[in-house]
């Protein structure tokens, strides 16, 4: 049977496999380093500034970070940056799944190849071009739309207006709100096309409209891929700089209207203060920038979760 | 079959009048562009009378009176359900139309307000010794500290990115596989200014070098890396596995088989990820603020001293806040978003050039 001189070589890998082998797990785990590096940087000088601060740092209005001793707080941060999240994922869901819906079902075939096309275009926009848009034309036409919802609505103080420029966390949401619109509705688009065929035409055949079917079948089918799609929008809102940067008039404060300038976001804050910033004002901003990065960390995880479950899922479809 | 029915069941009262036809009522054809000229003239009307000078409230107005109208009158003639119906697919049209306007005004303003500052003069030029308030002064520092930060991260990503596709599709398995996969998606997610930050913490504080556009290269490759991993691995993923097979069987090393075979059916594909990549990183201002710095003269060392690059042009001409500064961030915008939609172009005819043929 075996003739021992020409035994089948065991565990004989050759050399170029070895190393090809080796450098491609190498990288991929220099990805992970990289991942845990960003984490314990950032952590250290978070800790470095954090043990340095003499006010609370979550609760602090206050960001004196140059000063000796050190004083600063996330509390206006943390307020301002899901503020403006929020009310850009209240104006950008809705929307965003109206065109995801108008391209996948309403729109004729033709158009909806080129509207897709184009969303896509648009999630390539650079933040800073919709930045100096925000603030240059954006700002200037949000003062009619201040003065109305002031003059009906600015009794509950949510919606005061003062009549200054509008650079305020609620002009801020709606341009975060129009930034994040392609990206909600790409993914969308994408799940509302998988729904099965044989689930819209089943609908159909028992006689429902249109709109009947959308919610019968694909909105139930693409319900996980809405929540995930929305909190990939959520993390790019939360995280977003320049179009914050250049719109709002930041402040220490809370104000309690959503129309009047102030507050600010963590992005916003570190790259406003950052040229002013001494040694232990940069720590205390990178201070600032972990508690954005574990945000952003949570939402994205959170929703490449829901999307790892749904593909599970759909699977048996 | 009919008989048992016939028999149980107690013979209905007709009604007095026979219906022609089985289907319900419909409004006609033409009731759609009636709706509509109607509520346009009752918008314009409403808007004159009451004097409002914005002419978005006319068409506010408008929209909503062909939204409810249409709504009344297709629940008064084909029921509630046509009606819902109806209602659904205006307000889908709806967000269609204000998704479009602000992205519509925003490619608007910046083409025509950026088109008069361009000229050749304004791509060769520096911003040496111009003034905030002066006229003049050009891009070509910002433009060069563009290219090379983006070359340079791209020199460390798409290696890193590459290979580690290649790992996940082609080697990995189990554990190890997963949490790269799971880790890339987060790391899509990474806010550019995080990135940033660590390079700071860990580049120029730690390790102590100086500003430079190396320092920003590292930042952008952090955030290119998942980028070209995630397109990479969908497209070897969509490389047929009796290629792979075929090439083994004739006795060809498993990395000749992926470099001679697999890479090759894929390149289109993992160059138009790469290309997509490339426009992302080109607009990114945050990691630049902190580590490259902005300089107004042409230093043309990516690894040391000050650069600046083309967002961070726009931003900081935005900043000085003068007539001449706006006309040129919004020149530069239109350059950068040029560049942008050029590589995005070029990106997606190269997957259509080489796409893999059908039926094959």
């Amino acid at each position: 049977m075996g003739t021992p001189a020409t035994a089948p070589r065991k565990n004989t890998v050759r050399l170029g496999d070895r190393v090809f082998s080796g450098l491609s797990k190498g990288s991929g785990i220099a990805l992970l380093v990289i991942m845990a590096a960003i984490a314990v940087f950032l952590t250290i000088r978070a800790a470095i500034a954090i043990a340095h601060n003499e006010g609370n740092f979550l609760t602090t209005f206050q960001w004196d970070a140059n000063a000796s001793p050190p004083v600063f707080g996330i509390a206006v941060l943390l307020f301002g940056t899901v503020v403006s999240s929020v009310i850009a994922m209240t104006l950008a869901v809705p929307v965003a799944i109206g065109i995801a819906l108008f391209i996948s079902h309403y729109a004729p075939r033709r158009l909806a190849g080129i509207i897709g096309y184009v969303v896509d275009l648009l999630a390539a926009v650079p933040s800073i071009i919709y930045g100096l848009w925000g603030a240059l034309f954006l700002v200037p036409h949000m003062t009619g739309l201040f003065d109305w919802l002031d003059r009906f609505f600015g009794w509950t103080g949510i919606f005061a207006y003062d009549g200054t420029p509008a650079r305020s966390l609620m002009t801020v949401g709606i341009l975060l709100a129009i930034m994040i619109l392609p990206i909600i509705t790409s993914v969308t688009r994408e799940v509302f096309k998988q729904t099965p065929k044989a689930h819209e035409e089943a609908a159909l055949a028992l006689g429902a409209t249109r709109w009947e079917v959308i919610r019968m079948t694909v909105l139930p089918f693409g319900r996980s891929g809405i929540i995930s799609a929305s909190m990939l929008g959520l993390g790019r809102a939360l995280g977003e700089t320049m179009a914050v940067a250049t719109v709002l008039s930041p402040s220490f404060l809370i104000n309690a209207s959503l129309l009047e300038s102030g507050g600010g976001t963590f992005a916003q804050n570190i790259a406003s203060q950052f040229k002013e910033a001494g040694s232990m004002g940069r720590d205390a901003l990178i201070a600032s920038g972990l508690v954005l990065f574990v945000l952003t960390l949570l939402v994205n995880g959170a929703a490449r979760l829901i999307i790892a479950r749904r593909k599970e899922y759909s699977g048996s479809l | 079959m009919s008989q048992t029915t016939v028999t149980e069941e107690p013979p209905r009262p007709r009604p007095s009048v026979r219906p022609t036809t089985l289907r319900r009522p419909r409004l006609p054809g033409w009731s759609r562009g009636a709706l509509l000229l109607g509520s346009a003239a009752i918008g314009t009307a409403t808007g004159l009378v009451a004097g409002l000078e914005s002419r978005v409230q006319w068409g506010l107005i408008a929209a909503l009176v062909f939204v409810v109208g249409g709504f009344a009158l297709t629940s008064a003639v084909e029921g509630r359900r046509q009606a819902v119906d109806r209602l659904a697919a205006s307000l889908v049209w709806t967000s269609f139309l204000v998704a479009v306007l602000p992205l519509a005004s925003l490619l608007w303003e910046t083409i025509a307000r950026g088109i008069p500052g361009v000229s050749w003069y304004f791509l060769t030029h520096s911003m040496n010794g111009v003034l905030s308030w002066q006229d003049g002064g050009g891009i070509y520092h910002a433009l060069l500290g563009t290219v090379q930060q983006v070359l340079l991260a791209s020199v460390i990503a798409i290696p890193l990115g590459l290979l580690t596709a290649v790992y996940l599709v082609e080697y990995g398995s189990g554990r190890l596989a997963r949490a790269i996969t799971f880790f890339v998606d987060v790391m899509t997610g990474i806010p550019s200014i995080v990135a940033g930050l660590f390079i700071l913490s860990m580049w120029i504080m730690m390790m102590g070098f100086g500003y430079s556009g190396f320092a920003g290269a590292l930042a952008l490759s952090i955030l290119m890396m998942p980028i070209v991993v995630r397109s990479t691995e969908e497209m070897l993923k969509l490389v047929p596995n009796e290629l792979r097979e075929a090439s083994l069987a004739l006795g060809v090393p498993k990395w000749r088989t992926i470099l001679k075979v697999v890479l090759p059916t894929a390149i289109g594909g993992i160059t138009t990820g790469i290309m997509l990549a490339l426009a992302r990183i080109a607009g990114e201002t945050a990691p630049i603020i902190l580590l490259v710095f902005g300089n107004n003269m042409i230093n043309g060392n990516p690894f040391e001293g000050a650069q600046s690059s083309l967002p961070l042009f726009v931003y900081e001409q935005w900043a000085f806040g003068t007539e001449s500064a706006y006309d040129r961030a919004w020149a530069a915008a239109l350059v950068l978003i040029a560049f942008v939609m050029i590589l995005n172009l070029a990106a997606r005819a190269v997957a259509r050039w080489k796409a893999p043929k059908s039926g094959r």
